[in-house]
């Protein structure tokens, strides 16, 4: 059998799909993704909007930003987790997937903010917005498709990071990779990777649906249809 | 009434872009401020709805400070137009118009009726409002900008180079279309932009202000050609400033002679007949006209047909011309005899140029003329 008769037999498998199975792992996954991101996106979508319309501290929060990516998750997981106990382990998970989610989604706010062309921020000030009008009313609808960029971004990480959840025994779809690789079972590992990739694309493909939802039409970056002209 | 009294407007850094400004702006006209850059007319303009702050002086707003109210507030009762238009881009065309309105708490479906009304007003049709900025044209978005501008209905509209982004021809059908509306709305509108002729087609009254935001010049087009204050004005309102001024004087005075007709598709013998000086004006049905044909056009053909005419040069219309289109129109015409024409567009003679130099004169003995 080859190798991706194998990945394909265990994937397949009724066994593997059993409740405490495949379904359980992919719950803790989503749990744990679910989590951090909205968590991530509450510190940093008002941050990212007030300094990207204040345009005050950008240079500062770029380079705190900078230092944060340099994080390494696994070992910051492995720290923090002794040291809160292991009653705590999931909060430990999501502070460290909530730090990968933030530099993302703050950046991609601030210069969403941040980009939305002065001459529409200056109109819409000239006609009488208020500072609360010009941000929700007009910077933040701007700004969308690259937050929700970001978004994308920052959810696709954490998925893919969240497998070291079972690392400190949380499970999540990290569980086959790790009991794979020690087990010499290839067939889980892979599978376990495949899963976590397919969860991945599945949630890009959704965010994408969203975007598309929430996005204005008039903000969408193909068209192709040149509209004749007329003065 | 907008007056600016001892209007300052200086930097951190010491630079002075509005200088001491004393200025009082009629309701009802059209005030263009012009200058090179560096002049202060935007930063002059943006002051009146607060968008800069001035350092020192008072500027009132139908006697009242405009200080006494909030900035925002302020804002929603004076129109703004700039220079991109400056349109929402997620924001239907509709939307876009009904911004002010919305603002101030009318229904959303009263304000977008209005906008589709205010569309047309401006010149576009109702079914643009669908669609997004994006997928308008350049002198489309400035028409909605404008009638964003005019969607509450503000006694007073300010415009920041609002036609400095779009080609020459857009931006003259641009200014006509202002000038139409301006002629309905009579709205009081302070206009701000670096090209002179702008300023002197669209100005009841100029604001010259040189670099350092001091004001050289405040008059009317015709007398800011006549009369430059120093020269500075002069070497702004720039060359051939003795002709442009004839665009202030009416025709009326100017004879109109007869001038040599000839229909289209009659033979060459009957057109070689009616020649006058060796020209005539070809013309249709409705004795507007077509072109030229001369001696020289007539020898080889035997019927004078659209695609053998000499172009024609401007037309003077009798009843609305000036001495500037008159005299263009005699200067530009290969016949040097100008076509002048009734409102119907009909030839009913034409001018020569020594008739307009004439015209002049009188005009100048009658004092019509400021010298």
């Amino acid at each position: 059998m080859s190798v991706f008769e194998q990945v394909w037999v265990w994937l397949t498998s009724p066994d593997n799909w059993a409740a405490n199975g495949i379904p359980l792992r992919l719950l803790e996954h989503l749990r744990y993704t679910a989590t951090a991101i909205p968590i991530a996106a509450l510190i940093a979508v008002p941050l990212g909007a007030y300094i990207g319309h204040t345009r005050r501290g950008g240079t500062l929060v770029v380079g705190l930003l900078n230092s944060v990516r340099a994080l390494p998750e696994l070992g910051m997981l492995v720290l923090l987790v002794p040291a809160m106990g292991l009653l705590l382990a999931f909060e430990a998970l999501t502070i460290v997937l909530v730090l990968i989610a933030v530099p993302p989604l703050l950046a991609g706010t601030y210069a969403g903010v941040r980009n939305v062309e002065p001459s529409i921020v200056d109109a819409a000030r000239g006609m009488g917005m208020s500072e609360r009008e010009v941000l929700f009313g007009v910077e933040l609808p701007n700004a969308l498709p690259l937050m929700l960029g970001a978004l994308r971004a920052a959810t696709l990480q954490v998925i893919a990071t969240a497998s070291i959840a079972a690392f400190v025994s949380l499970g999540g779809l990290g569980r086959f990779v790790i009991d794979g690789n020690a087990l010499r079972q290839f067939d889980q590992m892979a599978g376990g990777a495949v899963l976590i990739a397919a969860l991945a694309i599945t949630a890009e493909l959704v965010l994408a649906g969203v975007q598309w939802l929430v996005v204005s039409p008039g903000l969408r970056p193909t068209r192709t249809r040149k509209r004749k002209a007329t003065t | 009434m907008i007056e600016f009294q001892a209007v300052t407007k200086r930097y951190d850094d010491g630079t002075v872009v509005v200088d001491s400004l004393d200025l009082t702006i009629e309701d009802g006209g059209i005030t263009v401020f012009v200058g090179p850059s560096g002049c202060g007319k935007t930063t002059s303009l943006r002051m009146i709805n607060r968008m800069i702050d001035a350092t020192s002086g008072t500027i009132l707003l139908d006697g009242a400070d405009i200080r006494a109210q909030s900035p925002a507030k302020l804002r929603r009762g004076i129109g703004y137009v700039i220079q991109h238009a400056g349109l929402f881009p997620h924001r239907s065309v509709l939307d876009n118009v009904a911004t002010v309105p919305v603002l101030l708490g009318t229904r959303k479906s009263t304000a977008r009726k209005q906008a589709a009304e205010l569309l047309e007003r401006v010149g576009l049709p109702a079914e643009l409002g669908k669609r997004y900025p994006s997928q308008l044209s350049g002198g489309q978005q400035q028409r909605v900008g404008v009638a964003r501008a005019l969607a509450a209905n503000p006694p007073v509209l300010l415009m920041d180079e609002p036609f400095s982004a779009v080609d020459p021809v857009v931006r003259d059908g641009l200014q006509e279309e202002l000038l139409r509306l301006q002629s309905d709305l009579g709205k009081t509108i302070v206009f701000v932009t670096h090209d002179i002729d702008e300023a002197i087609k669209l100005g009841d009254k100029v604001a010259v202000l040189r670099v350092g935001g001091r004001l050289a010049q405040y008059a009317t087009p015709a007398e800011l050609l006549a009369r430059p204050a120093d020269d500075f004005v002069a070497s702004f309102v720039g060359r051939d400033r003795g002709y442009r001024a004839l665009g202030f004087l009416s025709a009326q005075g100017v004879p109109v002679g007869p001038v040599a007709t000839v229909a289209l598709g009659a033979s060459a013998e009957q057109a070689r007949a009616s020649l006058d000086n060796g020209w005539a004006v070809v013309v249709d049905e409705a004795k507007r006209p077509l072109g030229w044909v001369s001696e020289g056009s007539l020898s080889t053909v035997d019927q004078v047909r659209p695609e053998d005419l000499v172009s024609g040069g401007s037309l003077f219309e009798v009843d609305s011309g000036t001495l500037r289109t008159a005299l263009d129109s005699a200067l530009s015409s290969p016949a040097a005899l100008g076509i002048a024409i009734d409102a119907q567009g009909a030839v009913v003679g034409g001018v020569v140029a020594d008739t307009v130099v004439k015209a002049l004169a009188d005009a100048r003995r009658c004092g019509e003329v400021p010298t």
